[in-house]
């Protein structure tokens, strides 16, 4: 369970995703241009996994991508890599998009939720995120059951931990556990360190 | 109002945004006091980051140009002043700076009274190694209830008071956190013990100044397998010399 897979995925984007934001802190438009490449594909695939909508979910991005801009000189690079800073910043405003839309009402088809798959199989042609993707995969099938439900429902569905809980007719504290030690296990698995 | 252990354990939550507003106030609070789950959150959320890399998508050509073209006319930030440099570490360093700025000037002023500056100096620092002293038993305490092994179980103790007890087997340590549970009678403290297979191992004392309703227990987790609180005599004793007011075993 421990083994950590490395086969390249996100540290290629690392040290110059940081570099990049440096300089478009300072105002630098070229290389916003370079951040854009390197960030908008899995900010929008992340926001299109929580919102489903493609035309809201462009709209969500590009919020998005004028916030990285607006406050990059905000970024600090000793809390966080730059595309960690760049993804809480879309998932936060899909999140916050999706409660506000459905405030008090029920989400449509909440049964719907439950099978869900998170869009591992759409296509693309870059070998980099292919082997992001094939990891992902290969950890989340590590975790319990419980475990995955409860984190992909929160992370790739936006849904708050009592929402988890009341799908899956399990108690609060018990979702709650289920998302840290779910995500200790992924963190393990990856060999995430931060 | 939650326990600090339970607070703890909205880490992961937290990074997948998955509180309530009221919630994630409560625990940005706590993170600040709380080194230890900062980190987690930091690599929990790096850890999000994975998985949003996985499900990345080729966006339509159009998106960029529109989006170049807004930030042409968008105004930036400016940059915030660091919370960082406020936060945990820099905090600490700074208010030791300050400290010995402050010592110093009491030392300038009482120039002329050398005796009484000394006697001043000296009790700062029984100050500061006391301060220091329970910084790190916080650490200590921090860390278990870090720990990715961390377990935890709740009992009753007595009249509504409860007790959390929270054990790291990797780290082979415990916190006891106390709730509701009333002040000792005149002359008695509670008193902590590791059950070792029905033989009670002292595991110090619930410090009834502490601020914090929370302590790591003394000593290590070893074999045992749960842990009790008794009424003892000021100062502790070698042995329970009461029957206890609760047994728990600790969580598997």
């Amino acid at each position: 369970m421990k083994q950590a897979v490395h086969i390249g995925g996100p540290a290629s984007a690392g040290p110059d995703l940081q570099e990049l934001l440096g300089q478009v802190a300072r105002g630098d438009q070229a290389a916003f241009a370079q951040v854009y490449d390197m960030v908008c594909g899995p900010v929008l695939g992340l926001v299109r996994s929580v919102l489903r909508d493609p035309a809201q979910s462009e709209e969500v991005a590009q919020e998005v991508l004028l916030e990285v801009w607006r406050s990059a000189p905000r970024f600090q690079a000793s809390r966080g890599s730059g595309m960690t800073w760049v993804l809480t910043l879309a998932h936060r405003r899909a999140v916050d998009r999706v409660r506000s839309a459905q405030a008090s009402s029920d989400r449509e088809h909440r049964a719907a939720l439950l099978d869900r798959t998170p869009a591992f199989d759409e296509v693309t042609e870059q070998v980099e995120s292919r082997l992001e993707r094939e990891q992902v995969r290969r950890c989340v099938r590590t975790l319990t059951e419980l475990q995955r439900q409860s984190v992909t429902l929160a992370y790739y569905q936006g849904l708050a931990y009592r929402e988890v809980a009341e799908l899956l007719s399990v108690p609060l504290g018990t979702v709650k556990t289920r998302l840290r030690d779910g995500l200790i296990r992924l963190r393990d698995c990856l060999g995430v360190n931060a | 109002m939650s326990s600090t252990a339970e607070l703890h354990t909205l880490t992961g939550a937290y990074a997948l945004h998955a509180l309530a507003p009221d919630e994630r106030a409560e625990f940005e609070r706590h993170l600040e006091v709380c080194p230890a789950c900062a980190q987690e959150v930091r690599e929990l959320a790096a850890t999000t980051t994975r998985l949003g890399l996985a499900v990345a998508v080729t966006p339509p050509p159009a998106l960029k140009e529109q989006v170049l073209r807004r930030i042409a006319t968008e105004r930036q930030e400016p940059p915030k002043v660091s919370r960082e440099s406020r936060g945990a570490g820099g905090g600490a360093a700074r208010g030791r700076a300050l400290s010995r700025f402050a010592l110093a000037a009491c030392l300038a002023a009482a120039a002329g009274f050398g005796g009484v500056a000394v006697w001043q100096h000296q009790e700062a620092q029984d100050a500061r190694a006391r301060a220091s002293d329970s910084q790190q038993r916080s650490e200590a305490l921090a860390a278990v209830l870090a720990a990715p092994d961390a377990k935890i179980r709740t009992g009753e103790l007595s009249d509504g008071a409860t007790g959390t007890v929270v054990v790291s087997q990797a780290r082979d340590k415990a916190a006891f956190i106390a709730s509701g549970l009333p002040k000792p009678p005149g002359g008695k403290v509670y008193q902590l013990w590791f059950n070792d297979d029905g033989t009670m191992r002292d595991a110090g004392l619930l410090d009834p100044s502490a601020s914090s309703d929370s302590v790591l227990m003394a000593g290590s987790v070893g074999e045992a397998s749960g842990m009790g609180i008794t009424l003892e005599p000021a100062g502790g004793s070698p042995q329970p010399t009461s029957d206890p007011l609760a047994l728990m075993n600790f969580p598997t």
